[in-house]
């Protein structure tokens, strides 16, 4: 097993027809994730790159039997993708798109109430992938390797440095789940924390987390009550400077709240081996796994 | 998006929220001419987009028109240190004339995204005029907060909640619906990320007004907001900041001495993480973006080598879209064109990462490479002399 995505996901990705959602549209192809089709309005009945495409996330569903959507619809767009894929009946929402109003965003939170069946990962995010069975989204699938951590990350590219540093050591993944680096999100560290405490495939995980909010401070919470699998945490944004947006729209320690020094310190009360540098991740994982 | 208080206060009554009357003076015979307006007296207010200008000397209260004529002299072109500006201070380029109120007491109002409930949410407290993490520090117990359901929007029940926190009675307490519901229309028409009316002031009339505000925008909904837009101050600005934001590259000016160019805001933390962990400090935090050309690297580095308090820089690149032989080409060209005289340590990893190595490695320049995260951030740290 894995979490998310796995050999029975059926993906159309919106936005296909743009540069980047048809570059990304052969990746996850290539990779072996089963791509029926792409979402473009305007464009439905013609094909790219062997790709169906379709006006709408319906009709989509509908011809292809689709379970989950690849969102890659610019930002003034990008929320009335998410929605129309829950109202369609699809799933699972990745949504990669970054620079998503956030007005906008808790305008979709609350819409997505509607919508129990349907899960939104991200905004701003890289995707999901079950190494060796499917990837849903940006990140480069060779650097994984199938195993049994699970990864759940804030961050694109540190997560790519926490798998790397893993598939280095020869510890492979479960599945990888990139939640976004915007404030307001669709799916949590501890929404992923509980498929993989219930996932019997997945056996520790890495959580990277990072400055601003309090996610990770309510994840410990939870991990402490709720989680029996091994976690090492890794925190960024231990050298930033406060009120400052560090790149992620959520980066930012405001009113001396959500800094990297706090949300270690809850982590670590919570019994979570916590890594102060980015490039012990891997090394602090196989730590653990050796005990266990 | 930071803007002005005159400005923030042009948007409070165009939402026909109160606000004292004031007006910005372009000279000092202008500020005079307002204050006479005013009846002759008149507070002078310097215009930064920074907090604390009262106690950094940048808020005088005039009792005639030839001091407010004096004052404007005085707070024009000062350079007003608060504890928001840090050190070096912020330049004084427009000031406010305002017509004084008589206060009968001050309160707290602001509105932001909640991010715990994901929602738009007020905070009220009775404890007016301090900087609300104080209050929140020494009694948290005085601070209400209301998060607004996006459908409904604020029903009447939390406007008497905030109302009730804050104190209000008689005919004050009926001005609160209007106040707090036109506020909460302008923070989502305007596609707000604070609005702050710090003092929020009962006068001694008894009526509700705004004798402060400050406002801020979401970044990512300006391009839906041309009339916020024409708001913005560049001299506010770090201009180093303003130059890497138009290459699409995301800067941040910092004061260590080991610049970094890396892709992604989390591995640049991160990367920034190690560097002080090797016992160096970070000059910068730059994220080239995800599809970062040979160009946007070029400029990044030219960008980095700016400032002169950078001994040595740090790549470090992850790549999931980006391509390392095109990071590498960009370095390379960089280096012969800018002349690079700190040492550069590289570290790629990714799609074509051993042609992108090749390619730093047959450049002839003087850049080592990082084997992984660890090693390059040794290396950078040996690097500097």
């Amino acid at each position: 097993m894995s979490i998310l995505v796995g050999n029975d996901t059926r993906l159309i990705v919106q936005g296909i027809t743009g540069q980047e959602g048809l570059f990304h549209a052969k990746g996850c192809r290539d990779y072996g994730t089963q791509v029926v089709g792409g979402v473009t309005p305007g464009k439905g009945g013609t094909e790219v790159e062997g790709f169906p495409v379709f006006d709408s996330v319906r009709e989509a569903r509908a011809q292809t039997g689709a379970n989950t959507s690849l969102i890659f619809v610019p930002p003034f767009a990008a929320a009335d993708a998410i929605v129309e894929a829950a109202a369609a009946g699809i799933e699972l929402v990745v949504c990669i798109t970054e620079g998503i109003p956030i007005l906008d965003m808790v305008r979709v939170k609350h819409f997505l109430t509607d919508f129990p069946g349907t899960r939104l990962i991200g905004p701003n995010c890289p995707g999901v992938i079950s190494p060796g069975k499917a990837k849903v989204g940006i990140m480069p699938g060779r650097i994984h390797q199938p195993g049994h951590v699970g990864i759940v990350s804030r961050s694109g590219t540190l997560t790519y440095e926490a798998v790397g540093q893993l598939t280095a050591l020869g510890i492979g993944q479960s599945t990888g789940v990139g939640i976004g680096g915007d404030p307001v999100n669709g799916t949590s560290f501890i929404d992923v924390l509980e498929l993989f405490q219930a996932d019997p495939d997945t056996h520790a995980i890495i959580m990277v987390g990072e400055i601003g909010g309090a996610a990770e401070e309510a994840a410990a919470d939870y991990i402490k009550a709720h989680v029996t699998k091994p976690v090492v945490a890794f925190i960024a944004g231990q050298s930033a400077p406060p009120g400052r947006r560090m790149g992620h729209a959520g980066a930012i320690i405001s009113g001396g709240k959500g800094t990297a020094a706090a949300k270690m310190e809850a982590l670590q009360a919570a019994g979570i081996t916590v890594v102060a540098s980015p490039a012990e991740m891997g090394r602090a994982m196989a730590g653990l796994l050796k005990k266990a | 998006m930071d803007i002005h208080e005159y400005q923030a206060k042009e948007l409070l009554r165009q939402f026909n929220i109160a606000t004292p009357d004031g007006r910005v003076a372009r000279n000092a015979a202008e500020a005079a001419t307002i204050t006479r307006e005013f009846g002759g007296q008149s507070v002078v207010k310097a215009q930064i987009h920074a907090g604390g200008r009262g106690k950094g000397g940048g808020v005088k209260f005039a009792r005639t028109p030839e001091q407010a004529a004096e004052l404007f002299d005085q707070i024009s072109g000062m350079t007003l240190v608060t504890k928001q500006t840090g050190p070096e201070g912020r330049k004084v380029r427009t000031v406010y004339i305002a017509q004084p109120i008589d206060i009968a007491s001050e309160l707290y109002l602001s509105l932001l995204v909640d991010r715990g409930s994901a929602r738009v949410a007020v905070l009220a407290s009775s404890e007016g005029g301090v900087e609300i993490e104080e209050v929140a520090a020494r009694t948290p117990e005085k601070i209400v907060k209301v998060d607004i359901h996006p459908g409904l929007g604020l029903a009447g029940y939390q406007v008497r909640e905030v109302a009730l926190a804050l104190g209000l009675k008689g005919e004050t307490l009926k001005q609160a619906a209007p106040f707090l519901r036109n506020l909460y229309r302008l923070f989502v028409d305007k596609d707000c990320s604070m609005v702050e009316i710090n003092p929020l002031v009962v006068t001694a009339q008894g009526d509700l007004t705004a004798l402060d505000a400050k406002i801020g925008f979401d970044d990512n909904a300006l391009f839906r907001h041309p009339e916020i837009q024409a708001y913005r101050d560049r001299s506010e600005e770090a201009p180093t900041e303003t130059e890497a934001s138009s290459f699409g590259l995301n800067f941040i000016k910092l004061d260590g001495d080991i610049g970094c160019m890396v892709n992604g805001a989390g591995l640049a933390m991160a990367t920034m993480d190690i560097i002080k962990l090797h016992g160096r400090t970070p000059a910068n935090f730059l994220d080239v973006g995800g599809g970062a050309s040979e160009d946007a690297v070029k400029n990044a580095f030219r960008i980095i080598l700016q400032d002169p308090g950078v001994k040595a820089v740090l790549v470090n690149i992850f790549g999931g879209i980006m391509r390392c032989d095109i990071v590498a080409r960009g370095i390379v060209n960089a280096s012969r064109e800018i002349g690079i005289k700190v040492p550069v340590v590289a570290r790629l990893e990714g799609t074509n990462v051993e042609e992108g190595k090749r390619i730093l490695q047959e450049s002839g320049l003087k850049i080592q490479v990082g084997a992984d995260l660890e090693d390059a951030a040794a290396k950078v740290a040996a690097a500097v002399p």
